[in-house]
């Protein structure tokens, strides 16, 4: 049943996976094993995504279904059970002037499901709630978001005052969105560049050390 | 006398629309050498368009809020200050020496106010007053099980749902009954003004017409600037390909996604409905204007979006039928491809009419567009905000340079940026078109 449902999820076979789920449910087996299995599809999922099967709707539409699954689990949990071990923090926001949050959304997912503790500040982030932000979750790893050309002044901005406020050394900080590229890291002087989702997730395991 | 529209080919009646291009109706220039340079700039992008060889590649720089910055003033300075819009045009006109030049796209932000719409951000409105361009607020705007109520009668589903979601002060038409009938319209209006929430609505139109009027004549005394200066227009009318209008507009991104999957009969089914109503609307638009070009920002059939085969399904084939209907019309199809497409997308659309569009590049590698689409359309492209924003204008130049002896050779090129720009150095956008100049004329 646990084999059957990974592929469900990382097929995307959405009326077959909540039945089974609910099957699974009222089989009372343990609902942990169903989270397990969560982040077996999603590593299948990410690992299609790098490898040119998957697109972004493929990632959209399998967050919906983790929404689903989640939505019928997670009353079953046991209180002690629901806490994951979280690899790290990650902060994450859309930068002062831009409102896009596609490609932000589909990072904190990404990252989510491969063990990080993001926080998403949301879109429209001024400068100083990033450097907040970064003081009170002591977070290692930034990622800044944006989809516009205003964001490249922005981005730059975020980054000074990091290093104003004495932080910018114990961070990394990475950035992406539709107009960003490498020329663009290098103008905000930002660490690195990443062109989707999961570039999100190997730039974080980088950091992190993760293997 | 000659053959009439409906006898002609798709080249006969685009050579129709290129005549009244080239010699507007109505539009009287200061003077011969004006017309002169007019009628240059104009061959020279007509040319292109074919696949012919002119004189040098054509210049297009869409600038957007440049314009403003360029002028020192900010994007929030002119969307809510129409007086100082003309100045900022002239401005850019007189600095900016391309090959074609709309009107200004600053739009009235009081009106909008007024209104209450709903779809945009800006400085100055849910924006920061320093924001340099504004923004789109994605949504579903249509639910999922209303593509039923949009196919039976878009213009209902246009009435009594989607205007009223996205612009506040029209709200009390989402409870009125369907207007289909066609009898009882003057009682219905009646009915309606006598409603004290409808009386509100009418008085806004009626306040926000009065400021709109303000700023339609600052934007048709910029348009005349640039004809003044030989400048031809080049939108006559604007589109979006059919999955665009779904999930830029109506579904949104993540809307259209769960459709894709849940329902993908019914999205198919509402693409080919929007494909005939774009036809109608972007023909419709350029028959009222001087340019036969119609602009079609696209977006989410790119490599970062869909794989080829969603494409292949979902993006392309009622695209291609709302081009081939506007293509029919003689209108020029001017696509402007954000993000990048790879081979196997650049070959799908390469099998158009031979030289009936032109596909504008933003970071599509330029010397694969080249060699899929040389024999098929006029491609631009595809200087990048990044790097009008970071670099030199040495680098822009030989950037320039590059993209001239890449795509130049044969024709069928304009020298283009790869996306509306706000604030760069102007010394680099000046770049791009020093650049075109010194290394684009066909010897």
């Amino acid at each position: 049943m646990s084999g059957d449902f990974v592929n469900l999820m990382a097929d995307l076979k959405e009326e077959e996976l909540l039945a089974l789920t609910k099957k699974r449910l009222e089989a009372k087996e343990d609902p942990q094993k169903i989270l397990d299995d969560n982040t077996k599809a999603m590593a299948i999922v990410g690992k299609r995504f790098a490898g040119g099967e998957y697109f972004l709707p493929e990632l959209v539409f399998s967050g919906e279904l983790l929404k689903q699954v989640m939505a019928l689990v997670t009353p079953h949990l046991k209180q002690s059970s629901a806490k994951a071990k979280k690899i790290g923090k990650v902060v994450i926001g859309t930068v002062a002037g831009d409102i896009h949050d596609i490609g932000l959304n589909i990072v904190e997912f990404m990252l989510d499901v491969n063990g990080y503790d993001v926080t998403s500040l949301g879109v429209d982030v001024p400068v100083e709630k990033f450097v907040q932000a970064m003081k009170d979750t002591k977070s290692p790893v930034l990622g800044l978001s944006g989809f516009l050309t205003p964001a490249f002044d922005a981005m730059k901005e975020t980054v000074e005052a990091l290093e104003k406020a004495g932080l910018r050394k114990d961070i990394k900080i990475m950035i992406g969105g539709g107009q960003m590229d490498d020329e663009v890291r290098k103008y905000a002087k930002a660490d690195a560049f990443g062109k989707d989702a999961m570039a999100a997730v190997s730039l974080a395991n980088k950091w992190f050390g993760v293997k | 006398m000659g053959k009439q529209w409906p006898e002609m080919t798709w080249q006969e009646r685009r050579e129709e629309r290129f005549k009244k291009w080239l010699a507007p109706p109505g539009v009287k220039f200061p003077g011969v050498a004006i017309e002169k340079k007019y009628k240059e700039r104009a061959t020279r992008m007509i040319k292109a368009f074919k696949m012919e060889i002119p004189d040098r590649v054509p210049i297009h720089l869409a600038a957007n809020s440049f314009v403003a910055y360029n002028a020192g003033y900010t994007l929030k300075d002119l969307l809510y200050d129409y007086s100082k819009i003309k100045p900022s045009w002239i401005k850019f006109l007189e600095e900016f020496d391309q090959d074609s030049a709309d009107a200004p796209g600053f739009f009235a932000a009081r009106v909008y106010e007024i209104l209450d719409y709903k779809v945009n951000k800006w400085p100055g409105h849910g924006l920061p007053d320093s924001a340099t361009l504004h923004n789109f607020i994605e949504k579903e705007y249509m639910n999922a099980d209303e593509y039923d109520v949009f196919v039976k009668d878009p213009f209902d589903f246009g009435l009594r749902y989607f205007t009223p979601r996205t612009w506040g002060a029209f709200e009390p038409l989402a409870d009125i009954p369907s207007f289909s009938s066609y009898q009882g319209l003057p009682e219905r209006l009646m009915m309606m003004c006598q409603d004290p929430r409808f009386q509100k609505l009418f008085k806004a139109i009626w306040k926000a017409s009065q400021e709109n009027v303000k700023h339609q004549t600052v934007m048709g005394e910029c348009a005349k600037e640039s004809l003044d200066r030989g400048f031809p227009p080049l939108m006559g009318g604007i589109m979006l390909a059919p999955f665009d209008t779904v999930a830029d507009m109506l579904r949104g991104t993540h809307g259209s996604v769960m459709d894709m999957y849940r329902q993908p009969d019914k999205l198919l089914d509402t693409l080919e409905i929007i494909a005939e109503r774009s036809q109608e609307s972007a023909v419709g638009m350029a028959n009222m204007s001087r340019s036969p070009v119609v602009f079609v920002p696209m977006h989410k059939g790119a490599d970062a979006f869909m794989s080829v085969k969603q494409f292949e399904k979902f993006y392309w084939p009622t695209f291609r039928k709302l081009l081939m209907g506007v293509i029919n019309e003689g209108c020029v199809p001017m696509m402007v491809i954000d993000g990048s497409y790879n081979e196997a997308r650049l070959k799908i659309i390469s099998e158009l009419p031979r030289s009936s569009v032109v596909w504008t590049m933003e970071k599509t590698d330029m010397a694969l567009a080249k060699k899929i689409l040389g024999n098929s359309a006029c491609i631009a492209g595809n200087v990048t905000a990044a790097q009008l924003y970071t670099q030199t204008p040495e680098a822009i130049k030989k950037y320039v340079r590059y993209l001239i002896d890449t795509c130049a050779p044969g024709g069928g090129y304009i020298l283009a940026l790869g996306s509306g720009i706000d604030k760069c150095n102007p010394a680099n956008l000046q770049a791009v078109v020093e650049a075109g100049k010194e290394y684009g004329v066909y010897k």
